[in-house]
């Protein structure tokens, strides 16, 4: 008799592609809800567009490349850049910026460079850069937190704004950006960076009424829950801490030395870290692992870099968040990256003769 | 004036550029083998002379001096592909005039019908038939290139060319059924 | 870095051990076969062993089919250092001697000798060496080395190398770490035979005389690190270590790093950071080989597997198929699919390639799954660069960069990331989410590159024999053609001092020549019967032969013309061989039509050697018969001959027509016209 024969392992741990980015969607849950409850149903309706548009268009590309479309669209991978395109963008902007960015993201980015695996860049991140290039007014529609807001919304208004530009009541998006008072409000950061360029001080401009202590209201908990969900990864070893950890420190160290030098024009690292879309970036958008660095050196290079970047182009840049041009600097950088911090293989030592030579000597006398 | 000034600026520039280039070119001159030997370096040394000429190292030289790169059926296409890369060529396929790539196989004398004529010893281009007149000889097929040249000569024709088998040292991990299908 | 010996003992003592980087942790499924002692067989109908078991050379065997042995008999021999002996698992008949399925995961054949077993079991005269710490330590080597002890953890290199270091030891390793799941004999055979595992590391610990021994288990074996405790604890020299339960521990390069901190360097052996390292089964082996003289003729080796209804570990004799091991063990073949038996552990071992494959002596572990309990791995899914792999790998290396190089077969890349210092340990393949075969990967490149130098050193050696050989010919030429002027000269002067006698001789030598061509003709036109000079019939066969091929391919033929040009030929072998080559020719025409009925009839063989003539010429027509295509050129050329028959062949009858008499003449002087013409070329190119 003969038996099968195969190549070992034969053993293998039972944790598939799917599951990494199915347990990946499922932490960012939190965050999206407490996105839903302070910024309204936007952002469902656009998940639910973006994810339609992915799958469809994954199947589209995958059938014109002869794959076998059905198996890869259950690897998840397009279900969560949707997911991470969706909740990058503001929640009331047309739902064409949601599908066409979720199609430039998996048609353009991800399939043409060869499909999962393959893409130089974060597909999310690189068309929400297209989008904010090219529709920069739809794009930084941001509507106030709902406790502030002059209207409430539902899940119809939401979708009626989305498909028509006007509420079910008939607010147009502009008069929901207004808060109580009848001001239009802008994101925190944005407010602060114009608040910053009138030539008030920090604390001048945290009075603005998007926030409350100091902190963003909505934002602030928002950034908490991504947190969460972050580190619910890591503990479950989906994402290493390196990406995370080397973010946070390049931002904390380049904030707290500006903070240092003078608080009154530079935010504290506290505002950096809890505002935007920073820990959404750190834990869920950086940590994309194709287009990430995949040494542990480098990872923590990487997201260093990109913790720098976000802190230079929110201080001095135009923009007023910046994770997603962060993202794609340091994309374009992996390959050096990974080129420079290859880790020194076993028995590889340089040092090794020299201290063999020590040892030598040691035992002369 | 100004052009006057000019100019000079701009050949004292040149002047500057160049030394440095002619430094360079000394100071980081990279000391390679001769075109032809690192042809050689690629020729599978059969010495087969199914190219065309009476060894490797002659067709070395032929190569250098522009002849075609897919003439060795011993190579095959690795060995074109290798001889594309050096010469900054585009690799072909194998001339099929020239022979077909085959797996390797090493000649074998049927001991009991050799008459111990020596042709194929002087035939052997690399030595490794042993033997001598009117006694019976051997390959030593550790030694021999599979080059095919005794097996003409032989008068009793008591040569084959036996295909070199696989030993678990040489084999290549084929384990047909694993099938690795890429999604 | 490189920690002191003092630094490294005082953690050790503590327990503070390193760690290694990455490394996996899969179940370890040990209690599978590890609650029951070890269990004795019934001899099996026929034992193969393997003539090489280890790493390094083959000895030769010393045994005839058919010769009765006892056990422990030697089988095989060498002078060779790298070799190691086997020796007949049990007493019986040597049934055959040839290449039989092998314990390597190609399952191609090796040497193999079988032993029919007479059931007696009957050992062999023991030599025991009970006092040898009294006697050179040679003497304890050479024992080691005849018992045929290789490394018995997996590898399989020779013990009594590791056992005579040329530099000095700090530490001697017992490696009992056992780390793969499933395997539990070393945890067995520490848990049984503690005693004589210390009594094989006295051996080793007189012969390497290291500062410290270390014996090292892993934490998931509490009864095993309690033995070994109380057995080695009036051994002030001898700790016993505890470490980590983490795949690959029990690598050797990887348990270094876990109890030194040192690492191996590349291309380097343990003891270059002093650190000799044996396994737990090799040192009871030892101990079995000095103390009673019993060669390493069974192991301990794990039955296990959820598709075996009786997993244990057994004492097996190496050279005991599988087929009878699963037997014992109550292999229920339904609860596998597809069968499929692991030879060693999941993570390292080969799934062997039948039933007949034999134990051989690294063998620890037959595991044999159930279907749901190692699944088949799935489809290789794209790499999305996670990077698990890289976290997971013992050595450091960047398991995907070496993916990606192996596929595109770049294996110069691939060797930049230091492919080879992986260690096949699996835990990348065991991590990583798209499934993709890694090692396999990285075995097909190894194995290629491998295969690759051996053509380069092959290729070198061949270019340097064309070049010698060349060299030695332009020296003969050279030679000859110094020995012709001498000669010339010679005769020169020979004639100038008596010029008559030298015409004399010449014209002799013409008349001698003619006389013999004349014979020559005579023998090949009417090539009778009655020739019977064995010289003449062979020259004539191998004349004919060539001449036939001559034929196929006249005009290219240049080796043949060259042969003929070196060597004066026999003007009377000239003659026959073109005669021949004519009727070759005709043959070869011939054969187009009717193939081989002509040559059968044609011929009358009249004895032995003529038949062999006949037998080797015909065996050329068929050739020729193949190559038809090339012989439209004799086809032309021999049309007209068509008629005259075999006759003129050494085996034909004698009758001939007159008036084709001429035509021969014809074919003779066109086949010396041509190889005129050759040896005009011959000489132009010499010229050259």
């Amino acid at each position: 008799m003969n038996f099968t024969r195969s190549s070992s392992p034969h053993h293998h741990i039972r944790r598939k592609t799917s599951e990494v980015m199915r347990m990946v969607i499922y932490a960012a849950v939190p965050g999206l809800m407490l996105q839903t409850w302070f910024f309204g149903w936007g952002a469902i309706v656009h998940l639910l567009l973006a994810v339609t548009t992915a799958v469809a268009t994954e199947a589209l590309f995958l059938e014109l490349r002869k794959k076998d479309f059905e198996k890869a669209i259950k690897d998840f991978s397009a279900i969560l850049t949707a997911l991470l395109l969706a909740i990058s963008i503001p929640p009331f902007a047309p739902w064409w910026i949601s599908v066409l960015g979720t199609f430039f993201a998996i048609a353009i980015v991800k399939q043409l460079y060869g499909g999962l695996g393959f893409n130089l860049f974060n597909p999310a991140m690189a068309a929400y850069v297209m989008l904010l290039i090219s529709f920069p007014v739809q794009m930084t529609n941001w509507t106030p937190p709902l406790e502030l807001a002059q209207y409430s919304h539902g899940f119809v208004d939401a979708v009626y704004i989305i498909f028509t530009g006007f509420s079910a009541e008939g607010y147009s998006l502009a008069q929901l950006k207004t808060d109580i008072d009848g001001f239009t409000l802008a994101t925190p950061l944005d407010s602060v960076k114009t608040e910053l360029t009138m030539g008030k001080t920090l604390t001048e401009s945290l009075q603005s009424s998007v926030f409350s202590d100091g902190l963003s209201i909505g934002w602030f908990w928002i950034n908490c829950a991504y947190l969460l969900g972050g580190l619910v990864l890591i503990r479950t070893r989906v994402i290493n801490w390196h990406i995370p950890g080397g973010m946070i420190l390049g931002m904390l160290a380049l904030s707290l030395i500006m903070y240092g030098v003078d608080s009154d024009v530079y935010s504290s690292p506290l505002f950096h870290l809890f505002n935007g879309g920073f820990m959404l970036g750190a834990f869920f958008i950086a940590t994309d692992p194709v287009s990430a660095s995949t040494t542990n050196r480098g990872r923590l290079i990487f997201g260093a870099g990109i913790g720098a970047w976000v802190y230079i182009i929110r201080t001095w840049g135009g923009y007023p968040d910046a994770i997603a041009f962060a993202v794609l600097v340091m994309n374009m950088a992996v390959p050096l990256i990974d080129y420079y911090t290859r880790p020194r293989t076993y028995g590889h030592y340089s040092e090794h003769k020299k201290s063999m030579k020590v040892a030598k000597s040691d035992k002369q006398p | 004036m100004t052009i006057f000034w000019a100019l000079v600026a701009l050949s004292v520039l040149a002047l500057i550029f160049g030394l440095i280039l002619g430094y360079a070119a000394i100071r980081f001159k990279v000391e390679s083998d001769p075109l032809v030997e690192q042809i050689d370096e690629i020729l599978p040394q059969t010495q087969c002379g199914q190219c065309g000429y009476p060894g490797c190292r002659p067709y070395a030289d032929a190569i250098a001096n522009g002849d075609d790169i897919n003439k060795c059926p011993p190579g095959g296409d690795a060995t074109i592909k290798k001889l594309a890369d050096l010469m900054g060529v585009e690799a072909k396929p194998l001339d099929a005039a020239h022979g077909e790539e085959d797996v390797k196989k090493v000649a074998f004398i049927r001991e009991d019908e050799c008459i111990g004529c020596t042709k194929c010893i002087q035939a052997c281009p690399v030595d490794a038939i042993l033997g001598a007149a009117k006694q019976m000889h051997t390959v030593l097929s550790e030694e021999c290139t599979g080059c095919d040249l005794c097996v003409e000569p032989c008068p009793v024709d008591c040569i084959d060319m036996v295909p070199v088998a696989d030993t678990p040292a040489s084999w290549r991990w084929q384990l047909d059924n694993i099938p690795i299908k890429q999604v | 870095m490189y920690k002191q010996f003092d630094e490294i003992l005082t953690r050790i003592n503590d327990g503070k051990l390193w760690d290694f980087p990455g490394g996996v942790s899969p179940q370890g499924k040990k209690e599978l076969s590890n609650t029951t002692d070890i269990d004795r067989l019934p001899l099996p109908k026929e034992l193969y062993v393997t003539v090489k078991q280890h790493i390094g050379v083959e000895g030769h065997v010393e045994v005839e089919e058919g010769q009765q042995v006892l056990k422990g008999q030697l089988l095989t021999k060498s002078m060779n250092p790298f070799a190691v002996p086997v020796h007949a698992p049990t007493s019986g008949k040597i049934k055959s001697i040839s290449p039989h399925v092998s314990a390597h995961p190609s399952g191609l054949p090796k040497l193999t000798i079988t032993i029919e077993p007479d059931g007696l079991d009957k050992w062999t005269e023991m030599t025991p060496l009970s006092n040898y710490t009294e006697l050179p330590k040679i003497k304890t080597v050479e024992a080691i080395c005849s018992a045929g002890i290789s490394g018995m953890g997996g590898a399989g290199f020779p013990t009594h190398i590791k056992a005579s270091p040329k530099k000095d030891v700090e530490f001697l390793i017992i490696n009992g770490v056992e780390c793969e799941p499933y395997i539990s004999s070393d945890d067995r055979l520490m848990r049984e035979h503690a005693w004589q595992i210390r009594q094989g590391i006295d051996v080793l610990s007189h012969l390497l005389t290291p500062k410290k021994v270390i014996i090292a288990i892993e934490d998931n074996k509490p009864e095993a690190i309690k033995a070994m405790q109380v057995t080695c604890q009036e051994q002030d020299n001898y700790i016993v270590s505890p470490i980590p339960t983490k795949y690959p521990a029990g690598g050797e390069k990887q348990l270094i790093q876990v109890l030194t901190s040192r690492e191996v360097p590349k291309q380097g052996l343990p003891v270059d950071v002093g650190v000799i390292m044996q396994n737990v089964g090799t040192c009871f082996a030892i101990a079995d080989a000095v103390y009673t003289g019993k060669p390493l003729v069974e192991r301990v080796v794990t039955l296990t597997g959820e598709a075996l209804n009786a997993p244990r570990n057994v004492w097996a004799l190496i050279g005991t198929p599988i087929e009878h091991l699963l037997k014992q063990a109550d292999y229920q073949e339904k609860r596998q699919r597809n069968s499929k038996v692991i030879m060693g552990g999941p993570m390292m071992g080969f799934a062997v390639a039948s039933e007949q494959v034999p134990v051989i002596k690294t063998t620890n572990c037959i595991l044999v799954p159930a279907d749901k309990e190692l699944p088949e791995i799935g489809d290789e899914q794209p790499c999305i660069r996670c990077g698990a792999c890289a976290d997971a790998c013992p050595a450091s290396l960047l398991p995907q960069q070496l993916f990606w190089h192996s596929k595109a077969k770049e294996l110069d890349k691939a060797q930049d990331y230091n492919l080879f210092d992986c260690i096949e340990c699996g835990a990348c393949a065991f991590v990583c989410p798209s499934e993709i075969p890694l090692v396999h990967y990285y075995r097909i490149a190894k194995s290629e590159i491998h295969n690759q130098e051996l053509e380069k050193d092959q290729a070198d050696k061949a270019r340097e024999r064309f070049e010698a050989r060349k060299l030695r010919l332009v020296r003969e030429q050279q030679e000859r053609e110094e020995k012709h002027r001498k000669a010339a000269e010679a005769r020169k002067q020979a004639m100038s001092s008596d010029k008559g006698d030298a015409k004399d001789k010449i014209a002799a030598a013409l008349a001698r020549a003619k006389a013999k061509k004349a014979a020559a003709s005579d023998e090949a036109a009417d090539a009778s019967p009655e020739v019977t000079g064995k010289q003449d019939k062979v020259a004539a066969a191998v004349a004919r032969a060539k001449a036939k091929r001559e034929a196929a391919k006249q005009s290219t033929d240049s080796e043949a013309t060259t042969d003929t040009a070196e060597q004066p030929v026999d003007k009377k072998d000239k003659v026959a061989a073109a005669v021949a080559r004519a009727k070759a020719k005709r043959e070869a025409a011939k054969q187009i039509t009717d193939a081989e009925a002509t040559t059968d009839t044609g011929e009358q063989p009249q004895d032995k050697k003529d038949k062999v003539a006949a037998a080797v010429a015909r065996a050329k027509a068929k050739r020729e018969a193949a190559k038809q295509s090339t012989a439209h050129q004799a086809d032309a050329t021999t049309n007209d001959m068509q008629q005259t028959d075999t006759d003129t062949s050494v085996q034909a009858e004698p009758t001939q027509p007159m008036s084709k008499q001429d035509k021969i003449a014809q074919a003779i002087a066109k086949a010396k016209a041509k190889r005129d013409a050759a040896k005009a070329q011959q000489q132009e190119q010499d010229e050259k």
